[in-house]
């Protein structure tokens, strides 16, 4: 009874007017949490102490390293759309897959400037091509590839099931980035936060990093219901002009 | 502060990049809100909508 409950609500917000209406009731909350949180997390990443080796560049893993995590998040997110796509041929699926590419790859864009940026001093290399940092830059040229068949095709409900292909076959490469630091000998450090046994950086740099993965992870779900919300209204003026434009057609 | 060229510029680059998504997200929902008044003002309506004069379009 309550799963069927639960399965009722979930269908409920799957539809697109639905959606609309709450994504109207939430948005503001959301961006206003969001600057909250980016607020704090930022007063935080500059006020906390330096690394005793790093020194001040540790200031830039509160940027780089929630950047990376969700640009991972983004891809796992469209993957799960991509199946609703291709599994229960649902619009808001399409509609989701279709808005969090770009997204995707500006989070990706941000991991790969501000890692080389934070490698340069570091690692006295602006670049290597070790497995972490090509896996990463394979998946901001697969956000890319995306967002291009997407574009290419006039038809939204044929370019969201190809897409979706592509997405699923390209998901293989979030593993391959996450463990390349462990199957691999690489540059980049293994994981030091999300690991078996915990973290093992200090709460000095723990905390500015988990607020400003939260801020980036609210930036992400606001901006993803808001792209959602104009890509529903896109297709809703696509109809709407095409059924005019048949309409006249018919009275001439 | 050590490394001042590189922290700044990867702050810098971040909330250059942040910021033309929130504002591309921002400008398209404003130019979707725009052609929906457009095709409003011209009298075409979703089927679905409520009626809002006198019931003429549905």
């Amino acid at each position: 009874m309550t799963e069927s409950l639960a399965i009722r609500k979930f269908s409920d917000l799957a539809n697109p007017t639905r959606f609309l209406a709450l994504a109207e009731r939430l948005l503001p909350w959301m961006a206003g949490l969001c600057c909250l949180l980016f607020a704090a997390g930022l007063y935080l990443a500059f006020t906390t102490e330096g690394d005793y080796q790093q020194g001040d560049t540790v200031r830039i893993m509160y940027i780089h390293v929630p950047a990376a995590w969700l640009s991972m998040m983004c891809y796992s997110v469209m993957a799960l759309s991509a199946i609703g796509t291709l599994v229960w041929r649902h619009p808001l699926a399409d509609v989701s897959h279709k808005a969090a590419a770009p997204l995707g790859a500006a989070f990706t864009l941000i991991a790969l400037v501000t890692g080389s940026l934070w490698g340069k001093p570091m690692w006295g290399t602006w670049w290597v091509w070790d497995a972490r940092l090509t896996s990463v830059f394979i998946l901001f040229l697969m956000y890319l590839g995306i967002i291009a068949l997407n574009r290419a095709m006039d038809d939204p409900s044929k370019a969201a099931r190809v897409s979706s292909v592509l997405i699923l076959v390209g998901f293989v490469n979030i593993p391959i980035i996450k463990f390349s630091v462990d199957w691999w000998n690489t540059l980049h450090q293994p994981a030091s936060v999300i690991r078996m046994g915990g973290p093992t950086i200090d709460g000095e740099f723990l905390r500015p990093l988990l607020v400003m993965a939260m801020a980036y992870t609210l930036l992400f779900f606001t901006l993803h219901i808001t792209a959602m919300r104009n890509e529903i209204w896109r297709r809703r003026i696509a109809t709407q002009r095409r059924l005019a434009a048949r309409t006249a057609s018919r009275e001439v | 502060m050590s490394h001042a060229f590189y922290i700044y510029t990867s702050y810098g680059v971040t909330a250059l990049i942040t910021l033309a998504v929130i504002a591309w997200t921002l400008l398209d929902g404003r130019a979707r809100r725009r052609e929906m008044a457009e095709l409003e003002a011209a009298g075409i309506r979703r089927r679905s909508s409520p009626p809002v004069t006198e019931g003429k379009q549905a």
